[in-house]
């Protein structure tokens, strides 16, 4: 986040001595869950996080935040600058953050894929600490479910390969060093990965059955 | 060749169908361009990711592109738009209960005595304490300005006398059944599969409200329409031609197969089928009847971007949102549709090329030929419901003798 550091003047905001009253819309409850704690660990505790199932503008409009995060691909975003662009009769109307002075900060959220809204007249000194924290979170959220689909492959991959050692060892008579050596060995010739090999031993033994 | 790349982004509706099938069936290659189709469920999402750069353009809803040329609730970025994606092709839908309320028949209904059905039924919901509630796609869509036209012309007053709700194209059917919006208008397939679900019957095209109604349209930033202008062009022919293929006889089963797709719409191909050949079903269970131009393609120079289309929408914009007309604004907004792109990319092409950049807007009753650079440009019935014509350098008079 070089943008933030450049341009902060001076040492971080201490978010305690403000009070900033904050929304979350977020599909995933768990990152909601993820941001919330963020938000309360710097000191913004007054918090609201919407219920995806529930209604979304009289949960809103129950909150009357000053500011909302909400993730980028979320279906109700229409709806939501609809209830914005109403709320203009409102003394202090909410719009889209986008400052023209804070391209990139505004570009930084989009692509962590969170957008914020704000009402008017709020200082962007104390927006941009919130919207810095939200970026962080929404990319280590991205990070952990980059690694969980590791972790994921990695389990089924090992699974596959177990299964397709097994195999061998009852088809050919083999040992497990050797059921093993002789997978790796055909992943090397063929350059595939193991578990690829694994996997076409599993599929053709389930289509030639006991054959 | 990463310079004539168009990342293009797009909701699951069947007027997104040109750049799909420019990107499917090699009319972008042909013209040295690649299309990268990005999907997404919001607008707002859509319009972001072009600004920001995700996408190099957009399928948007025309009223959108004017408003963030004019900053309404954000700051201002100018777009462009060199192309029009289609005209028409929504309806409005009812949910069951009111389609008997109102007294729908089998066929469809007729502007003037639904309108004067819906507005009694309109008045009893509203003396019992809950106003009916009708279905937009968004704030800033032709959808929102047709059913709105089509209301104040027949007495009933929208947020007064009924509510106006932002709803999804993809929930349309789902807020039907929960009795969320007693009817929606939206773009195909939604109407269609409310009707297959058996929630929700049609009970107006769009078509009935305007006959040549704007719909979507391609969408560029300005910077991206100044920087890039060769590549701009032959995207243009790349959708031109993709429109001629659209309207093309015997394409309409493989155009509905490619746009089924998940990663297109993810729809049954049936319903996009039924819309691509104007062949509606209009109650469950129903035979689909054949409604004329109920989607508009190709013919007439449909796609040209006529800046007194922009100029209409501009009125409705400013209409609904009760602000002042302002002369600066509306030129703004006619401004962000640029038949000057339009025209250089087709010249020397087998394209018509209307003569004119703005018209009389429903003021034809039936075909006359126009005047055309390029071609030779026939115009169609045009008009509106009732009968109103729409004159782009009178806008104050005309919003002054509207409802």
């Amino acid at each position: 986040m070089a943008a933030f550091d450049r341009d902060w003047p001076g040492p971080a905001p201490d978010c305690r001595s403000s009070s900033v009253r904050i929304a979350i819309i977020d599909t995933s409850t768990t990152r909601a869950a993820i941001i919330s704690e963020g938000l309360r660990e710097a000191g913004l505790t007054d918090l609201a996080v919407i219920d995806p199932a529930g209604p979304l503008v009289a949960q809103v409009e129950a909150a009357a935040p000053e500011v909302v995060l909400i993730n980028l691909e979320n279906p109700s975003r229409d709806l939501l600058e609809d209830f914005f662009a109403m709320s203009r009769a409102l003394a202090r109307p909410i719009a889209m953050f986008v400052d023209q002075s804070d391209a990139a900060a505004t570009m930084a959220a989009v692509d962590a894929g969170v957008s914020a809204y704000v009402v008017d007249g709020l200082a962007k000194q104390r927006i941009q600490p919130i919207l810095e924290l939200a970026i962080r979170r929404f990319q280590a959220f991205s990070r952990l479910q980059a690694e969980l689909a590791e972790a994921k492959t990695a389990l089924a991959d090992r699974q596959v390969i177990d299964r397709a050692k097994a195999i061998l060892m009852k088809r050919r008579g083999l040992d497990e060093p050797a059921a093993y050596a002789l997978l790796r060995g055909h992943a090397m010739q063929s350059n595939r990965r193991i578990a690829e090999v694994a996997e076409a031993i599993v599929t053709s033994d389930a289509v030639m059955g006991g054959l | 060749m990463g310079s004539e790349t168009f990342r293009i982004g797009f909701l699951p509706l069947v007027d997104a169908a040109l750049p799909i099938l420019a990107h499917e069936l090699g009319f972008a290659a042909a013209e040295g361009v690649a299309i990268q189709p990005v999907r997404d469920l919001t607008w707002a999402t859509v319009r972001d990711r072009l600004l920001y750069g995700h996408t190099d353009a957009a399928h948007l809803v025309a009223p959108l592109a004017i408003a963030t040329t004019l900053g309404r609730g954000r700051p201002p970025v100018s777009l462009s738009v060199p192309f029009v994606l289609g005209l028409n092709g929504n309806a409005i839908t009812f949910s069951i209960p009111l389609g008997e309320a109102c007294g729908l028949g089998e066929g469809l209904g007729d502007p003037v005595a639904l309108g004067a059905a819906l507005k009694q039924v309109a008045a009893e919901r509203r003396a019992g304490g809950r106003r009916l509630r009708l279905g937009v796609v968004h704030r800033y869509s032709s959808h929102n300005y047709m059913l709105r036209y089509w209301l104040a012309q027949v007495g009933i007053r929208p947020d007064e006398d009924v509510e106006i709700a932002v709803t999804s194209p993809p929930f349309a059917a789902d807020a039907l059944a929960a009795g969320e919006i007693d009817g929606i208008c939206v773009g195909e397939p939604w109407n269609s599969i409310a009707v297959d679900r058996g929630v929700g019957r049609i009970a107006l095209a769009s078509a009935q409200v305007w006959r040549r109604g704007v719909e979507k349209v391609l969408a560029l930033t300005a910077a991206t329409a100044t920087e890039r202008p060769d590549a701009v062009a032959a995207l243009v022919r790349a959708l031109h031609t993709a429109a001629a293929h659209f309207v093309a006889p015997g394409t309409a089963g493989d155009s509905a197969a490619i746009l089924a797709r998940p990663e297109y719409l993810d729809a049954p191909v049936d319903a996009i089928l039924r819309a691509i050949t104007d062949r509606i079903r209009l109650v469950p269970g129903g035979a689909p009847i054949h409604y004329p131009d109920f989607m508009f393609q190709y013919r007439e120079a449909a796609n040209f971007p006529w800046r007194s289309q922009a100029a209409w929408l501009y009125t409705q914009m400013v209409r609904w949102e009760g602000r002042p007309f302002d002369a600066a604004e509306a030129a703004a907004a006619m401004a962000t549709f640029r038949p000057d792109l339009y025209r250089a990319a087709l010249a020397g092409s087998g394209a018509v090329l209307p003569g004119a950049s703005s018209k009389l807007e429903g003021a034809l009753g039936e075909p006359i030929a126009a005047g055309s650079t390029q071609g030779r440009l026939v115009l169609g019935n045009d008009r509106f419901f009732d009968g109103r014509a729409f004159d782009p350098d009178d806008m104050p008079g005309y919003l002054a003798g509207l409802p």
